[in-house]
């Protein structure tokens, strides 16, 4: 027993949320040790390589750029918090994004960094919203998130400004697409967040996209004296009077922790829980199941032997598309549903002069259904990712400047795709549920006392809303309680 | 330590927190939250900082009394001392 390694603080996950949360409490001295069971960190937002190549997955673009001379916004707030300088990131950024609406993307929404642009573009086509418009803003500029707030329906007040259904559509578009886990409504609290983070404040990358944020999160965990242990999955936690005494790993290993922070989503740290052995305390409360998440994509990747400017693709950073006047943000009853989607080019963004990426890429990602994916015989597999991948790249050029079919395939050197079964397999998000379940746990507590939950189902999306997460969590739970 | 080095302690801490903020010209009786952006967890980092660095010890009930430079070096700077005398 003696053997045991014993740390202040184990976290379970080496996601954005998870270093976050470790950076915190290494940084005031805490012991701790992260537990990843990949190979590579990152969690949802990581990258892989195939010949020779780095894939991004997950990271399209950095949400909630802080402009020069703005109020400290989130991102601000969080480098603060994790004593990163936010030159350290590298942030570029994005030329133009646009809301693309109708067969071919007739409706269209422009936004950049400076929110003006999106307003003019609301007040040239809905003229008569844009004072609705302009007072729904304001309330989101106004809106103080609050872990105790409950739920409000989004779409309710948006209505409540907005006259008019494809107004209404084109705003919440961009907003479920980038991290709603529920279908077709959001929370208010979160619709906020959201649209802080992509339409007042704004996309930027790094040069070399999601790397380099987590090469700076994991130089800075380290410095401040964290360890990491990767390829060593969490497979079970003993607990003892309502409280975790070990976690037990992949390995059969035990180690043991004053305080458990788990980054691995909502149903993944409840069936956790599930798993200590020892039976709760009389009296104790039912758990309370966690529903797991129906959301996730499929995208396609086309690596380009030219810069897509070249091929007249060179104004858009990030479309967000449908080819209706209504968006079906649900579960297809098909694999895919190629009618709505994320473009995203990473070469349009403003790196700066001379600093062009090596090669073309085109990202598309749709809606997609997990069980389609999950248990076909591998060359089934294959045949309907070969198939999909067709259906959504043609459903996609719809809203990009017309190229030929035969130039577009000549200029295409390699190409990859990702699909459901992929998130799960690499992430161990149940069901590649990408912004996890539809029911949030804003508080991060769990069953079991000194176990808490950061990350996606703790309620913060996106890059930025993951390190926020891991921060607020260590805070709350770790370092208040001394 | 004198009040003034006790200041530069408080500022030093401030610097690292908020590198993004001017500090050249704070005025030392005045709020600090009138004159730079610190929210609420940014004032709970001075206090875990003012532990980390120096063992010294803001009670929450107390964490009012470094709303201002002066404010904050009349209620440190005998902390500091009483702490050097011990060691």
């Amino acid at each position: 027993m003696n053997t045991r390694a014993h740390y202040d603080v184990a976290i379970i996950g080496a996601g954005v949320s998870g270093l976050a949360a470790g950076i915190r409490v290494a940084h005031f001295g805490r012991r701790v040790c992260i537990f990843e069971r990949h190979n590579a960190p990152g969690g949802l937002n990581s990258f892989y390589s195939i010949g020779g190549r780095k894939f991004d997955v997950g990271l399209h673009a950095v949400t909630n750029y802080p402009r020069a001379g703005a109020r400290p916004g989130p991102l601000i707030r969080l480098l603060r918090q994790l004593r990163i300088d936010r030159d350290q990131l590298g942030l570029c950024e994005q030329r133009q994004s646009r809301i693309a609406f109708g067969p071919r993307g007739e409706e269209s929404l422009r936004f950049t960094n400076d929110f003006t642009v999106f307003e003019g573009e609301v007040a040239r086509r809905f003229p008569a919203q844009i004072d609705g418009f302009r007072t729904l803003a304001q309330l989101v500029r106004g809106h103080r998130y609050s872990q105790e707030a409950p739920f409000v329906s989004a779409r309710e007040v948006v209505r409540r400004h907005i006259g008019d259904r494809l107004l209404e559509e084109m705003l919440l578009c961009p907003l479920l697409m980038y991290g709603s886990a529920m279908e077709n409504d959001m929370d208010f609290g979160q619709f906020a967040l959201l649209f802080e983070a992509v339409l007042l404040e704004g996309f930027a990358r790094p040069f070399d996209g999601v790397r380099p944020v987590l090469r700076v999160l994991l130089d800075r965990y380290r410095e401040a004296g964290g360890e990491r242990r990767m390829k060593c999955g969490v497979r079970s936690l003993v607990s003892e009077a309502g409280r975790a005494v070990a976690l037990v790993l992949d390995s059969g290993e035990e180690v043991t922790a004053d305080h458990v922070i788990s980054s691995i989503g909502g149903p993944e740290t409840a069936a956790l829980v599930a798993s200590a052995s020892a039976p709760e305390p009389a009296g104790a409360a039912p758990q309370a199941s966690v529903p797991v998440g129906r959301i996730t994509f499929v995208e396609t990747v086309s690596v380009l032997d030219r810069q897509p400017a070249e091929l007249g693709w060179g104004d858009d950073t990030i479309v967000f598309f449908n080819d209706s006047d209504r968006l079906a943000y649900e579960r297809p009853e098909a694999q895919v549903d190629p009618r709505s989607g994320v473009i995203c080019i990473p070469n349009n963004f403003e790196y700066g002069p001379g600093r062009i990426l090596p090669e073309g890429m085109l990202r598309v990602t749709c809606l997609a259904n997990y069980d389609g994916w999950a248990r076909l015989p591998e060359e089934t597999y294959r045949a309907d990712k070969r198939k999909w991948f067709e259906v959504v790249q043609r459903s996609a050029r719809r809203f990009l400047p017309r190229v030929d079919e035969a130039k577009l395939a000549a200029a295409t050197v390699a190409t990859d795709m990702f699909t459901p079964r992929t998130v799960e397999k690499f992430t161990g998000h149940f069901s590649g549920a990408i912004y996890g379940s539809a029911v949030k746990n804003p508080g991060g507590v769990t069953p079991l006392a000194n176990v808490y939950l950061c990350g996606t189902d703790q309620g913060m999306l996106g890059i930025v809303g993951a390190m926020l997460s891991g921060i607020a969590i260590a805070n709350q739970h770790v370092l208040r309680k001394g | 330590m004198t009040q003034d080095q006790c200041k530069a302690a408080v500022l030093a801490i401030i610097a690292d927190i908020a590198p993004d903020e001017d500090l050249s010209d704070i005025k030392p009786d005045v709020r600090l939250r009138d004159q730079i952006d610190l929210d609420s967890m940014d004032f709970l980092d001075i206090v875990m900082e003012l532990r980390k660095r120096h063992g010294i010890e803001v009670p929450e009930a107390e964490y009012g009394q470094l709303a201002s430079l002066d404010s904050c070096a009349e209620y440190l700077t005998p902390k500091f001392n009483a702490l050097a005398a011990k060691s």
